[in-house]
């Protein structure tokens, strides 16, 4: 390097910064977005996810057509919607399989965005830049939903395709529209367990921690949530003996179906189950009393979605509620190499 | 009397009941190296926190080029670079891609970043490790290439955390160069905090000793040894002396009590 002092008189920087250089918002949020998107897409990480999605997804699809005849001598209307929720022997439904599998796509995606760059020392030098620091955050969850974005439509699309080659079924309009309504369910599903994550990624210094500890609750809603609320309905609403069961059945049902739908993994299969199967005229429980004189029949699109529109102002607000937990604790932490 | 660069008016932070910088009084010329030297822990990290607007101030103002530091960070961040210690790069990218990525997130023109990329490697004599992934670097390359990453912004001020700590004494040289050039030639202002006295004497034209939280001494090396009637002497001596009075003093505080 002996050289340098020569090399850099000869030629200097060229004083150009004032006409270069525009200060804006949005600047340092595209690099960051482009950047975080090529990051993920190039990840051996984000290969290894896609291969595992897409196999459970033709998994799910091959167990949907072997059990196809009996699904459609049941009932033979919409039989495009049942390649999704139609379970082979033994092989889980498209539907259950994203249910239980979105979670940890989001996970993935999302469970060291801050902590491995605070840890590599790529976070302070990122601060430090002419960017607004909301910006990073805003960068890493928007690149996060895209990647999201991508893969949950592509994943839907194919396996239509497929589908349709397979059984040589056409959509009709309808179907379309509730397959689209389903993947967009879907996408705000992973994308607040991407959210989920990047606040863990915030406050946890370790990657391992954040990823054990996402990975816990994502256990906790898909398996034990179900659990706890059964035990906490029957401690309040008692349905141990005739007159117990008969004054409480309602109540404790209630109670149970409500504690559920804290969990977002029962709020999503709730609502993606009633907006892929027409025939669910309700999401509460009815009585016999109710059923009296109903015609059985289909609900139309408009109306499926009125029946599941608390479900997705839920899952909206869920996503934004860890987001922005995450957003403020980014926005307050001291960053400085560790 | 030269343009003020860097301004700091009773600069305080606390963490909790502990004291990091306790009303700081300090203002850097442009074009100067200054020197901010102390022991781990006294707070030199913590106020350059504050002047780049990474970290608010419990009490005090900064200003970089007149600009509020705490209220207009972004306008500030386009004028001073800033190197951390223990920088680090995106270790799957390579050199360049890390200095475009830099680039684009300061707003630059793509013409622009290319051109700057290929002067600033050469400059910091690593175009041949330009396309080589960070990952595979050493510390004195990624150290460098923390140079060029800096310059990408083409800042007035330039601050560095610990930019000596853990290279070989011929990179040191080399960096302790391209650090004079950089004030000399290109004018920029540069204010290095370090605790390796020795080399930040060779390049600083002023120092300001640091100890739990407070300027002890702010001034020339020369003149400062004439305070402790050490004529001549190097800044080691000097900097033990003050932070033996410091200590004494502190002690006698706590004696008092």
């Amino acid at each position: 390097m002996k050289t340098i002092a020569i090399k850099s008189k000869a030629e200097k920087m060229p004083r150009t910064a004032e006409k270069v250089m525009h200060v804006s918002g949005s600047t340092g949020l595209k690099a960051l977005f482009r950047k975080e998107l090529a990051d993920h897409l190039r990840s051996r990480r984000f290969l290894i996810i896609l291969v595992l999605i897409y196999a459970t997804c033709f998994a799910s699809l091959y167990g949907a057509l072997s059990g196809f005849s009996d699904a459609v001598a049941n009932d033979s209307n919409f039989l495009f919607l049942k390649l999704y929720t139609t379970s082979g022997e033994s092989i889980p439904s498209f539907m259950t399989f994203i249910a239980l599998l979105g979670p940890f796509l989001g996970l993935t995606l999302g469970f060291d965005a801050i902590n491995s760059e605070r840890s590599t020392g790529t976070l302070n030098r990122l601060v430090a830049q002419t960017i607004y620091r909301d910006s990073i955050i805003i960068g890493k969850f928007l690149a996060g939903g895209a990647v999201i974005l991508i893969m949950v439509f592509s994943m839907g699309i194919l396996i239509g395709a497929v589908g349709m080659l397979s059984t040589g079924l056409v959509p009709q309009a309808e179907e379309i529209g509730r397959i689209f309504f389903f993947l967009l369910f879907t996408v705000i599903y992973i994308a607040f367990w991407l959210a989920l994550s990047i606040l863990f990624s915030v406050f946890c210094r370790h990657s391992a921690t954040s990823a054990l500890a996402v990975i816990s609750l994502w256990i906790f809603f898909a398996l034990f949530m179900s659990l706890i609320a059964d035990i906490i309905a029957n401690i309040v609403y008692p349905v141990d003996d005739y007159y117990n069961s008969v004054m409480n059945a309602v109540s404790n049902y209630t109670l149970e179906q409500n504690l559920n739908r804290i969990s977002p993994y029962y709020l999503y299969s709730e609502a993606v189950s009633t907006i892929m199967s027409p025939s669910v005229r309700s999401v509460n429980v009815v009585t016999v009393d109710q059923l009296v004189g109903a015609i059985s029949g289909y609900l139309s699109l408009g109306q499926s979605l009125l029946l599941v529109w608390p479900h997705l102002v839920g899952l909206i607000a869920l996503m934004l509620v860890s987001f922005g937990g995450s957003y403020v604790g980014f926005m307050r932490q001291e960053i400085r190499s560790s | 009397m030269e343009q003020k660069m860097i301004e700091m008016q009773g600069l305080t932070k606390h963490y909790g009941s502990k004291i990091a910088v306790n009303g700081l009084n300090l203002s850097i010329c442009q074009g100067e190296i200054f020197g901010l030297l102390g022991p781990n822990g006294a707070g030199k990290t913590t106020t350059i926190l504050m002047l780049l607007g990474l970290t608010e101030p419990t009490a005090g103002r900064a200003f970089i080029e007149g600009l509020d530091c705490t209220r207009n960070p972004v306008a500030v961040k386009s004028i001073a670079g800033y190197m951390p210690d223990n920088i680090g790069f995106y270790p799957d990218l390579t050199g360049r891609q890390n200095l475009r990525f830099t680039g684009r997130l300061n707003g630059l023109a793509e013409s622009v970043i290319e051109q700057r990329i290929e002067q600033l490697l050469e400059r910091v004599g690593m175009k041949e490790y330009g396309d080589q992934k960070t990952g595979t670097y050493s510390k004195g390359m990624k150290q460098r290439l923390g140079i060029a990453d800096v310059l990408m912004k083409d800042p007035r001020v330039i601050i560095m955390d610990e930019p000596t700590l853990g290279i070989d004494p011929e990179g040191m040289r080399e960096l302790l160069t391209l650090m004079r050039e950089l004030s000399r030639e290109d004018g920029r202002t540069l204010l290095i905090s370090s605790h390796q006295l020795y080399q930040i004497q060779q390049i600083c034209d002023r120092v300001g000793i640091f100890v739990s939280g407070r300027l002890i001494a702010c001034g020339k090396i020369a003149e400062l040894g004439r305070q402790v009637n050490q004529e001549g002497g190097n800044l080691d001596e000097i900097y033990r002396l003050y932070f033996e009075k410091a200590g004494q003093s502190d002690e006698n505080d706590r004696n008092k009590k």
